[in-house]
C-alpha cells in the first residue's frame, strides 16, 4: 500500500465517521456539513477530471454545477405544480425521483460542457482560463433574467426528490446516497485515469506533438476529458440543489467556479482523490474560521495565497510525497 | 423620437466601452510584458473607487478624489507586485489565477471590514452635472460626455507612450524579449514593477469614474474584471490597439443589444415573451460575440501568430 492510497483510504473513512458520530451524537448540523463536502468532492473530481490530468484550466465549471442544480429544480418544480415542462410536440412531465433527475443532469450538463470545449478548446493556455469564464458568465447571466424558472431569485423545492427504499429527507440517508455517488464518482474515475484514455490523456498535457506522432488527436482527447468531467460537476450540482432544496443563479457565479478550483487545488492537482480532501478542508476552514470572525475569506485567502507559494502539490502533496508531479 | 434614443444608447456603449478599455489596457499590458494573468485587476479598481469615495467625503473634492484614486490603485499595485506578485511570473497560469483569486477574496473581505458592507457614494462634481445639448436635438449627461472624453484622452496618451517614449519602447522591447532587454541593461524588474503600476493606476482611475455613475461598494471589481477578460480575448492578449477596438464592440453590443434586440424580437412575438426573450438573450450578447469573434480568429482580432 503506497502512502497515497493509505491517505486515501484514511480520507474515506474520516469522511464515513464524521457523520455516523454526529448521527449516534443527535448532531444533524455535522451530517449536512459532512454531506456539503462530499457534494463539493464529487463536483472537484469532476474539474480535476480535465484540470489535473488534462491540463485544461476551466474556469467556468459553476455552468455545469449550476445546469445540473437547474435539472433538478426545473424537473421537480413541474412535479410539485403538477405542470407539464413542454406539451408539444409531446408531453414531458416533471419528476421528482432522483434517478430519473440524475441522467438528466449528467446529460444536460455533459452536452453543455461539449458544446463549450469544442469552441473554447480551439485556443488554449490564458485564452482558455478566459474564455471558460466568459462562459459560464453566459449562463449566469442566462438564468438571472430567465424570469420563467424565478430568474435571480431561484426556485424552492419544498420536498426533496426520492430515491427508491430511503427516507431522503432524513439527514443521515441522503449523506448515505451522496457518499455512495461519491465512491461510485472516484471508482469510475480512477478506472478511467489508468486507462488507455486516461494515459493518453495525461501524455497530452505533458507533450502534445509526441502523443500526435503516435497517433493520437488531443482535441479529440481534450474535448472528452472536458464533457465527462462537465457531466460528474453536473452531477454534484443536483445533489447541492437537493441538499438545499433550492436552486439560484448564485450556483452559477463565477465565485463557484474559483471555489471548485480552490478544492482541487487544496487537495492536490492530478490526484484523483485529491479534491476529497480539499473539499473536506474547504469545508472544516469555513465552519472553524468562519465562526472566529464574518470576515474568514481574508484568512481563506491567506492560507490559499500560501498554498500556492509555498506548498505545491498541495495536501497530498505534503502528506503523500511527490509520486504524480505537478507540473 | 426613436433614433435619438438611438443616439443617446449609442453613445452610452461608447462610454462603457471607452470605460472597459481602462480595465483591459492594464490587463493586456501586463499580460503581454510579464505574461501574468491578473484577476486582481478588479480589485484595483475596486480600491481606486473606494479611495477616491473617501476622499471625495473628506475634501468635497472630485480632482483630489481623483487623484487619490490614481495614487491609492498604483500603491496597492507596487505592493502586491513586489510582495506576492513577482514570485509569480515564472509560474503557470494555473498558478497565477490561484494566487490572485486569493488576493480577491483578502481584499474584498479587506474593504468590507474597513468600510463596512453598505454602498458608498460618489458625487458628479458640479461643473459636470445635468445634461448637454448636442446638434439634432440631443440632450445628453455631460458627465457620460466627459468621461467618453477623459477615457479617449487617456487612450491617446497610452498610444504615444507606447510608440513614441523611452518607457513605451521599452515595453514593446519587454514584451518581444525579455531576456534580450535585460541583457542590454534595462532592469527588468523595475519595468515590471513599473508597468503593474500603471496598469493598476488605470483601472483605478476607471473605479473612481465609473464610482460616480453607480456605487462604490465591494465586489463591484469582478464583473467590469471579467468584461475586460472578454474584450482582451475579443481584441487579442497583449494588443492594445486590440483592447480600444475591443472594448468598444462589447460597449456598443452591451448597450445596444439591450436596447434594440426588445424591440426586434417585438416584431414577431407577444411583447412579454420579447421583452424576455430579448433581454436574456442581450445579457448573453457579448459572450456570443466573443464565440464568434473566436470561430473566425483564435487568437483575437489584433492577435500576432
Amino acid at each position: 500500500m503506497t502512502r497515497e492510497s493509505f491517505l486515501n483510504a484514511v480520507l474515506m473513512g474520516f469522511l464515513l465517521v464524521v457523520p455516523l458520530a454526529a448521527w449516534a451524537l443527535d448532531e444533524p448540523f455535522i451530517i449536512t456539513l459532512t454531506t456539503r463536502a462530499v457534494i463539493f468532492a464529487i463536483a472537484g473530481v469532476g474539474l480535476n477530471l480535465a484540470l489535473g490530468f488534462g491540463g485544461l484550466v476551466s474556469f467556468g465549471h459553476a455552468a455545469f454545477f449550476g445546469l445540473g442544480g437547474y435539472a433538478m429544480g426545473i424537473l421537480a418544480y413541474h412535479a410539485q405544480t403538477y405542470t407539464p415542462l413542454m406539451d408539444w410536440p409531446f408531453v414531458i412531465e416533471g419528476t421528482k425521483s432522483m434517478l430519473v433527475i440524475w441522467p438528466v443532469a449528467i446529460v444536460a450538463s455533459g452536452l453543455a460542457a461539449l458544446a463549450i470545449g469544442a469552441l473554447s478548446l480551439r485556443t488554449s493556455g490564458v485564452y482558455f482560463i478566459m474564455i471558460t469564464l466568459a462562459f459560464g458568465q453566459m449562463f449566469f447571466y442566462f438564468t438571472i433574467s430567465w424570469s420563467a424558472y424565478g430568474g435571480e431569485d431561484g426556485l424552492s423545492i419544498y420536498v426533496r426528490n426520492s430515491f427508491p427504499g430511503l427516507n431522503t429527507m432524513d439527514p443521515i440517508q441522503f449523506f448515505a446516497i451522496c457518499y455512495g455517488v461519491l465512491v461510485l464518482v472516484l471508482a469510475g474515475v480512477q478506472r478511467l485515469a489508468h486507462a488507455s484514455f486516461g494515459l493518453a490523456l495525461r501524455a497530452a498535457r505533458q507533450n502534445e506533438e509526441r502523443l500526435q506522432a503516435v497517433g493520437q488527436v488531443p482535441y479529440r482527447l481534450y474535448l472528452t476529458a472536458f464533457a465527462i468531467s462537465g457531466a460528474i460537476t453536473g452531477l454534484a450540482g443536483a445533489l447541492f440543489a437537493d441538499l438545499n432544496r433550492f436552486v439560484s443563479p448564485s450556483m452559477l457565479s463565477w465565485q463557484t467556479s474559483g471555489e471548485i478550483m480552490v478544492f482541487v487545488i487544496l487537495g492536490g492537482v492530478g490526484r484523483v482523490y485529491g479534491p476529497v480532501a480539499g473539499a473536506a478542508l474547504f469545508i472544516l476552514l469555513e465552519h472553524t474560521l468562519g465562526g472566529l470572525s464574518p470576515y474568514w475569506h481574508v484568512y481563506l485567502g491567506a492560507i490559499l495565497l500560501g498554498v500556492v507559494l509555498f506548498a505545491r502539490g498541495g495536501i497530498f502533496g505534503l502528506l503523500a510525497g511527490r509520486e504524480v508531479a505537478h507540473d | 423620437m426613436s433614433w435619438i434614443l438611438l443616439v443617446e444608447q449609442a453613445l452610452n456603449g461608447l462610454q462603457f466601452g471607452v470605460m472597459l478599455f481602462l480595465m483591459a489596457a492594464g490587463l493586456t499590458l501586463i499580460f503581454g510584458v510579464m505574461g501574468l494573468i491578473n484577476l486582481a485587476h478588479g480589485s484595483l479598481y475596486m480600491i481606486g473607487a473606494f479611495a477616491a469615495a473617501a476622499v471625495a467625503a473628506a475634501t468635497g473634492s472630485f480632482v483630489l478624489a481623483l487623484i487619490a484614486s490614481l495614487a491609492a490603485a498604483a500603491l496597492a499595485g507596487v505592493l502586491i507586485e513586489a510582495t506576492i506578485i513577482r514570485r509569480l511570473y515564472d509560474r503557470d497560469h494555473l498558478d497565477q489565477v490561484l494566487a490572485t483569486f486569493a488576493l480577491i477574496l483578502i481584499f474584498s473581505e479587506g474593504t468590507r471590514w474597513a468600510f463596512g458592507s453598505f454602498p458608498l457614494f460618489l458625487d458628479r462634481p458640479e461643473a459636470l452635472s445635468g445634461t448637454v445639448s448636442l446638434p439634432f436635438g440631443i440632450e445628453y449627461s455631460r458627465y457620460r460626455l466627459a468621461l467618453i472624453g477623459v477615457g479617449l484622452a487617456v487612450a491617446a496618451g497610452l498610444f504615444w507612450m507606447i510608440a513614441k517614449t523611452r518607457v513605451g519602447i521599452r515595453i514593446r522591447a519587454g514584451e518581444n524579449d525579455r531576456e534580450m532587454i535585460a541583457a542590454l541593461g534595462v532592469d527588468i524588474s523595475r519595468l515590471y514593477t513599473l508597468v503593474f503600476a500603471l496598469g493598476a493606476a488605470l483601472a483605478g482611475l476607471a473605479g473612481a469614474l465609473i464610482g460616480a455613475i453607480q456605487s462604490v461598494q465591494v465586489g463591484m471589481g469582478e464583473p467590469v474584471l471579467i468584461l475586460a477578460f472578454v474584450v482582451i480575448v475579443i481584441g487579442g492578449i497583449g494588443s492594445v490597439q486590440g483592447a480600444l477596438v475591443g472594448a468598444i464592440l462589447v460597449g456598443l453590443t452591451d448597450t445596444l443589444g439591450g436596447f434594440l434586440l426588445p424591440k426586434a424580437f417585438a416584431l414577431f412575438l407577444s411583447p412579454a415573451t420579447a421583452t424576455s426573450v430579448g433581454s436574456s438573450l442581450a445579457s448573453m450578447s457579448i459572450y456570443i460575440l466573443m464565440a464568434g469573434v473566436l470561430l473566425v480568429r483564435p487568437k483575437g482580432l489584433f492577435g500576432g501568430a
